[in-house]
């Protein structure tokens, strides 16, 4: 090891800090160009979107789990359930499918 | 989503309950970090970091990808030159994530509010800041990074310690808790929407597309979520304009 752990994690640390702030702190003005206020509008639904699938299938010990955890979501979602319960309903399919799936 | 539209910013008491609700929101998150960063753990491990290293990188970098991507250089002794480059093509993402943020802004918010808000940029605290409406409230997004932040160095430095200690189906289950929160931010909006719900769908078929095919699949998981996400937002921006003239006063 001739690099130092430390300098590797300044690095990474101001490279991400630099990304992270310099949108944000640039500019200032609003843009009222009508694609691009169309595009940033679309641009969280579209990263979450893009990130939960098929990732949700790879995260969990088994792909049926992920799965089902994907539809358990879904539908609570769809039926208004907080960001919480969301999650948690996520969770809880995981476990108790992979209990089934995986018996101890 | 009932409770993220109460939202009554500028007195000292709105900042509170924006505060307060940003530590409410950042609960979930900070679960999800959790079982997440227990496996990066692990990861740092193999890298040769130390609780404590692993510990300062997650408290500093918050970035799933991009910390994972920052071990394997840091596994292979490479040089920093290498680091300064992996670290800016995982991350590069968060940038778009603070240009939309930047458009939400008050033009009141002072200078500092900037760069300390810019520093929780990650893809969750991101999602629940833009998911209310009107200007973003610096207080909210300190709460939920005030709860989550936390747990995201924590789970870390655990991985750590502990990487064989936690059974592999509770870490299983904990893993999904990011997802079941990103899906409890896209589904609302699309119930009322068909634009929204089509562009749902676009997004998982081409992901897992993109996942599959020949030449995308060898690309990282972050260059894959750059690329579809500036081709699909562009695509859908061009075919269905929207105007922002409600938003933001």
């Amino acid at each position: 090891m001739t690099q130092n752990t430390y300098i590797y994690i300044l690095i990474m640390a101001l490279v991400t800090y630099a990304i992270r702030v310099l949108p944000l702190t640039l500019i200032k003005k609003r843009i009222n160009n009508q694609f691009i206020q169309s595009f940033l509008y679309y641009v969280p639904s579209v990263t979450l979107a893009v990130m939960t699938f098929p990732a949700i299938i790879h995260a969990t010990q088994s792909s049926i789990s992920g799965l089902l955890a994907l539809l358990t979501g879904v539908i609570a979602a769809w039926l208004g359930a907080s960001l919480f319960s969301v999650s948690l309903a996520c969770c809880a399919m995981v476990f108790i499918s992979e209990l089934l799936l995986f018996p101890l | 989503m009932k409770s993220l539209s109460s939202i009554e910013s500028g007195s000292r008491s709105g900042k509170f309950s924006a505060f307060k609700n940003g530590m409410r929101d950042g609960i979930p998150i900070g679960l999800g970090y959790l079982g997440v960063s227990f496996s990066l753990g692990i990861a740092a491990k193999n890298a040769g970091l130390t609780a404590f290293q692993g510990f300062l990188t997650s408290a500093l970098v918050k970035a799933s990808a991009g910390q994972y991507a920052g071990f394997i250089v840091m596994a292979a002794s490479a040089p920093y030159v290498e680091m300064i480059i992996v670290t800016f093509i995982a991350n590069i993402r968060y940038s778009l994530m603070s240009f939309a943020m930047s458009q939400r802004m008050n033009p009141d918010t002072p200078w500092y509010h900037r760069l300390l808000m810019g520093d929780y940029i990650t893809d969750e605290i991101f999602a629940i800041s833009i998911a209310r409406p009107g200007y973003l409230d610096p207080f909210y997004t300190y709460g939920a990074a005030l709860v989550a932040i936390p747990s995201w160095a924590i789970g870390t430095a655990l991985g750590i310690i502990a990487g064989n200690i936690l059974p592999m189906r509770a870490v299983s289950a904990l893993s999904v808790a990011l997802y079941g929160m990103f899906l409890a931010i896209i589904i609302p909006p699309a119930r009322d929407s068909k634009v929204l719900t089509g562009l749902i769908l676009v997004c998982f078929a081409s992901s897992f597309a993109s996942s599959v095919l020949p030449w995308l699949s060898t690309l990282s998981e972050g260059s894959r979520t750059i690329i579809l996400t500036i081709s699909i937002s562009s695509i859908v921006a061009v075919l269905f304009p929207r105007n922002w003239e409600g938003e933001g006063t």
